[in-house]
């Protein structure tokens, strides 16, 4: 015998009350009503990622935002965040590489060849010096000399206000540094640098003119009430972009042996960061192949995401880019095109 | 092949999780023949690895 389903209040039902207040009005939800999603029970899911994606079309529209991202300098980072298999401080087996300026054009010109209008180059560092920098000026030189007009995002760790107006005038336009997860739990996750240096670093950015790229990882031991804490406090800095990670517990690093988070789980952060972070590009990031796999991957585009990275990830590998663009088609989801970034 | 590309232990014995991940979301870390840690390079299409005795290894794709 199969229980009845409880009776939902409608006028306290935190989906429905987002239906009003986000939907209707645009009005991301608080730190208790994200709570409150995320511990809905698993057969309310589907209405939840139904408004979720009623959301994102409403205020975002149809289209999706593909990037492709490169490690530039991976492996023997100074830093200790628990979950990263670049740290030189954990008994990682990733080691130290560069990439040179050739194999940055050819990444550039594979990502570009997808659709993609975003193109990172990422670096596994405190913070970019002047070797690095150097490195950077001349990569995204070699790739506009390739012919190739695709956007470019960095992501270099921490920064000085010189080094972002170096930045802002080789024409990087958007840059990303991710909190990572809630104030309250950064301290379990990184005891190099701290939570409000990083938030330094954005407000450097978004004042320079830059568009802010700011997301973190779900499954860091975090409760779900930092989960929502860390929804509200992105939501404060107004990104134009929130990368949602789901954690790869990679050998090596503090976290190799934490567990993947559940799909339903996923699926709930998914549609909660949506609802607190209405007109947001949400881009489905690492860690989705293993959290999801392809069935959940279509779950997360219909409830709430409008961006994804296709192909690998830094030193993961991703679903080969063909995958996802054939999703993406399927869903009839248009892919951004270039020329209304520009 | 003598070592896990995984996790660089001897190839006989149960592997099946290094199998799991080598098939969904990580490159080869081992060499294979020798078990030393390799130099990785992952890009948006594929990835390099190289072993400093055995050589560079690329993905198919």
């Amino acid at each position: 015998m199969t229980a009845a389903p409880e009776q939902v209040d409608r006028s306290t039902d935190v989906v429905d009350v987002a239906r009003e207040q986000v939907l209707e009005r645009g009005v991301g939800l608080t730190e208790a009503q994200v709570l409150e999603v995320l511990e809905l029970p698993d057969d309310r899911i589907s209405d939840l990622l139904a408004l979720a994606h009623d959301v994102r079309m409403r205020w975002c529209g149809p289209e999706v935002e593909v990037e492709g991202i490169v490690s530039l300098k991976t492996g023997g980072c100074p830093e200790d965040c628990h979950f990263c298999s670049q740290s030189g401080q954990f008994p990682s087996p990733v080691r130290s590489a560069w990439l040179d300026i050739p194999g940055l054009v050819k990444a550039a010109r594979q990502t570009a060849d997808t659709g993609a209008t975003e193109f990172c180059i990422v670096a596994a560092v405190r913070g970019p010096d002047k070797r690095l920098l150097s490195q950077v000026r001349d990569g995204i030189k070699a790739i506009r000399d390739d012919g190739n007009d695709i956007q470019i995002a960095c992501s270099l760790g921490m920064l000085t206000q010189e080094q972002v107006d170096e930045l802002v005038a080789m024409g990087v336009h958007r840059y990303n540094h991710n909190l990572e997860t809630a104030r309250s739990h950064f301290p379990n996750v990184v005891t190099t640098h701290s939570w409000e240096e990083r938030w330094d670093t954005l407000r450097m950015i978004r004042d320079a003119g830059m568009e802010v790229c700011c997301g973190g990882i779900i499954g860091m031991g975090e409760t779900l009430a930092q989960r929502a804490e860390f929804a509200v406090q992105l939501a404060s800095l107004e990104p134009d972009e929130v990368p949602l990670n789901f954690l790869i517990p990679n050998p090596g690093t503090p976290y190799e042996n934490y567990p993947v988070v559940e799909g339903a789980d996923a699926l709930r952060a998914v549609a909660a960061f949506r609802l607190a972070l209405p007109r947001t590009i949400l881009r489905f990031a690492g860690g989705r192949e293993l959290t999801f796999g392809d069935l959940g991957a279509k779950q997360g585009m219909l409830g709430g995401i409008n961006a994804i990275i296709v192909g690998n990830y830094l030193t993961n590998l991703g679903r080969p880019a063909v995958q996802d663009l054939e999703m993406l088609d399927e869903l009839s989801m248009p892919i951004k095109a270039l020329s209304q970034t520009l | 092949m003598a070592y896990c590309s995984y996790c660089g232990k001897q190839a006989d014995g149960d592997h099946a999780a290094c199998q799991k991940r080598l098939s969904v979301i990580d490159p080869p870390r081992y060499c294979a023949e020798c078990a030393r840690r390799m130099v990785v390079q992952v890009t948006p299409a594929g990835w390099t690895a190289r072993c400093s005795r055995h050589g560079e290894i690329t993905s198919a794709r």
